[in-house]
């Protein structure tokens, strides 16, 4: 097992080091990087607006760049939070309590530099988590027939919609109302057109990238149109030569550093509790385990360290349910398999068999990418504070024309345009009733399998809809599902207020809306 | 009561789940064994029927917080009017006038919706994204839209 994940990896390591492979990886990890730093611009609208530019590119090139935006802006949103106190990226929110203290300090360069440290650290635990675990979890998953598939999928979409932030009420409709968006177009089996109100150009059913974009584009535009005031420079003059920490800090950054990882990695292995949970639950622990918890909030090293190790190595284990089960865990996984499914490829336990290249390529290009992102990082500091003073006044309206090509050439149908700008418009209005759009996007990536697989198992077993608990895999999934609901009934009925994320945060640091 | 903002949100879903129960009434629901096409989204439509109703009743036992404006405090009819403007400037310019006045006008629309842009500034801003955008799209990308056209 463990010569083979190696083999396997070091043939990843052939895919991703083809030249044209490793251009995409930067261009992923650069822009990644930047729309990190940007404020108000989150990795989720950025993926979507790639998205329909990855059409003309191998289906390896396109996922790797991708998935660099990803962990590529996780970068960038530390020194966000770190230098200007902005909190625009939920999973940096907590780095903002120690990060900024330490920048009025004129520590704010080592806080940096402890950052692309534990980053480093997070993520690398992160990846070789995943080299193991995903390979074991195939085989496994290799033997389900559709009722386990179906119950594991319910769990994943359970779990992804009241685990995340807000109301978890909230999250399952948001879902349901994904499942439903996911129905439109003509049935697979009998090529009934549902839910098309007669238009033609909806036979095919409503496109991610314009779903993607009006949820995570528009109706965050809109949202964050005014609201983002001018950013305070005073702090921001970093140079190369700050970033390195002091022994001492050094010295107290590494425990907390792994304690992170540990917590990011377990908290990845859960679908719904992405990087944002993690790094919450890790600063609390840190305070917790602390010698000293009431300098937290004044500048305590360990406060960064911990929360961004976790970020990382949470960030990389998401990736683990996605590719090896085809269960994303979050609305950016939902897009990640969206566009592997745009380009032909079917997500499930066999993508690994079947396609290889894209698996170990994308892991042999994990470590090409946080290795470009710690040599962007740390000479290049000064330009990436730099782009902290782009206002948002010219940032939305050059992704707004982005947002309308981008969704026209998905099928050169300017229909599609006027699709995004309903679901804009729809989406903001659920955003100002509290409703999280991300779920959406998670029933609608799935909606279609689960059906599919439903109907199948359903089929089997002749109409025995308690097949579901006959069969014991499935059976330990539909009692998770119903582990999870009780839990959620319990917590809220008990201490609605004492919640992870809002345990973590004094009252004055509101968690921000954005997408993640 | 009625001012609470989750009643409005329950209402709004379990109304939707309504609506999808009832239309997929219309197809055929098939039986468990051979599920036709309205059996899957009858599920999903009472599910998110249920769904409602539990947001909304939670809403009516629950005390009011400070803050049940459905709308922010602050209306920003401007920017939400030229960010949905912008891209129906793309619409209708791109379809008779070619892809050049549509990126134009989609990005100084969407621009005038700051409030402190002014008309020279998102002109110069338009300007430069015309010149990049289109560079890439129809030189780079090769995407089937021509620069400039009359007429359908």
């Amino acid at each position: 097992m463990f010569a083979t994940a190696l083999t396997d990896l070091w043939y990843g390591f052939g895919v991703a080091l083809e030249p044209h492979n490793v251009m995409w990886c930067f261009i992923g990890v650069f822009v990644g990087n930047m729309v990190g730093v940007l404020p108000g611009m989150g990795p989720l609208a950025t993926i979507s607006i790639l998205l329909p530019l990855t059409f003309g590119i191998k289906p390896v090139g396109a996922i790797l760049m991708l998935a660099g935006v990803f962990y590529g802006a996780q970068y960038g949103g530390a020194i966000c939070s770190i230098l200007l106190n902005l909190p625009c990226h939920p999973p940096h929110a907590v780095t903002c309590l120690d990060g900024f203290p330490l920048t009025k300090r004129g520590r704010g360069g080592a806080a940096l530099g402890i950052t692309v440290i534990s980053s480093f650290v997070g993520a690398s635990w992160g990846i070789t988590e995943m080299i193991f675990l995903s390979p074991i979890l195939v085989v496994v998953a290799l033997k389900f027939g559709p009722a386990e598939i179906c119950s594991l999928m319910l769990l994943g979409l359970l779990a992804g919609s009241t685990l995340a932030r807000g109301s978890p009420l909230k999250g399952v409709a948001m879902t349901v109302c994904g499942l439903l968006i996911g129905i439109v177009g003509s049935d697979i089996e009998t090529g009934t057109p549902r839910f098309t109100f007669g238009i033609p150009n909806l036979f095919d059913g409503v496109e991610i990238v314009a779903l993607a974009l009006g949820l995570f584009g528009i109706a965050e535009f809109m949202k964050s149109v005014n609201q983002l005031s001018e950013v305070d420079t005073k702090y921001t003059n970093v140079k190369f030569k700050d970033l390195r920490p002091t022994r001492d800090e050094f010295r107290r950054s590494v425990p907390a550093m792994f304690r992170g990882t540990i917590i990011g990695s377990l908290c990845a292995l859960i679908p719904g509790t992405g990087p944002t949970i993690a790094s919450f639950i890790s600063y609390a622990t840190e305070k917790k385990i602390s010698k000293t918890p009431e300098l937290f909030g004044t500048g305590m090293i360990e406060g960064v360290a911990c929360p961004e190790a976790s970020t990382h190595s949470s960030v990389q284990g998401d990736f683990i349910p996605t590719m090896s089960l085809g269960i994303p865990g979050d609305a950016v996984m939902a897009l990640i398999l969206g566009a592997l499914m745009i380009q032909g490829i079917v997500p499930g336990p066999q993508l690994i068999s079947e396609h290889p290249d894209i698996f170990w390529g994308l892991i042999a290009s994990f470590w090409i990418g946080n290795i470009i992102l710690v040599v962007l990082n740390v000479p290049m500091i000064g330009l990436w504070v730099k782009l902290l003073t782009i206002p948002y006044k010219y940032l939305y309206p050059s992704a707004m024309f982005f947002v309308a090509i981008g969704v026209y050439s998905t099928n050169n149908d300017m229909f599609q345009v006027g699709e995004v700008v309903l679901i804009g418009l729809v989406g903001y209005f659920l955003l100002l009733l509290d409703f999280h759009p991300a779920p959406i996007l998670l029933g609608f990536v799935l909606g279609p399998r689960f059906e599919e697989n439903f109907r199948r198992a359903m089929l089997i077993s002749r109409g025995d809809i308690l097949v579901f608990v006959k069969h014991p895999i499935s059976a330990v999934f539909i009692g998770l599902c119903a582990l999870l609901i009780l839990m959620q009934v319990y917590v809220r009925l008990r201490s609605p207020k004492s919640l992870p994320t809002e345990m973590a945060l004094p009252t004055d640091h509101k968690i921000p809306e954005a997408a993640e | 009561m009625l001012k609470k903002r989750d009643f409005y949100a329950g209402g709004l879903m379990t109304l939707l789940g309504a609506a999808v129960t009832l239309d997929s009434m219309t197809y055929t629901l098939g039986t468990l064994t051979h599920m036709g096409p309205g059996m899957f989204p009858l599920m999903l439509g009472c599910t998110l029927t249920l769904v409602g109703v539990l947001i909304l009743g939670t809403a009516l036992v629950s005390p009011l917080t400070d803050n049940e404006n459905i709308l922010p405090k602050q209306k920003e009819w401007r920017g939400w009017g030229c960010i949905l403007a912008g891209p129906i400037f793309f619409i209708v310019l791109g379809e008779y006038f070619g892809l050049v006045p549509a990126t134009f006008s989609c990005v100084f629309v969407s621009a005038l919706g700051d409030r402190t842009s002014t008309i020279k500034g998102s002109a110069i801003l338009a300007a430069g994204v015309t010149f990049f955008g289109v560079a890439l799209f129809t030189y780079v990308l090769k995407i089937p839209f021509p620069m400039f056209r009359l007429g359908h």
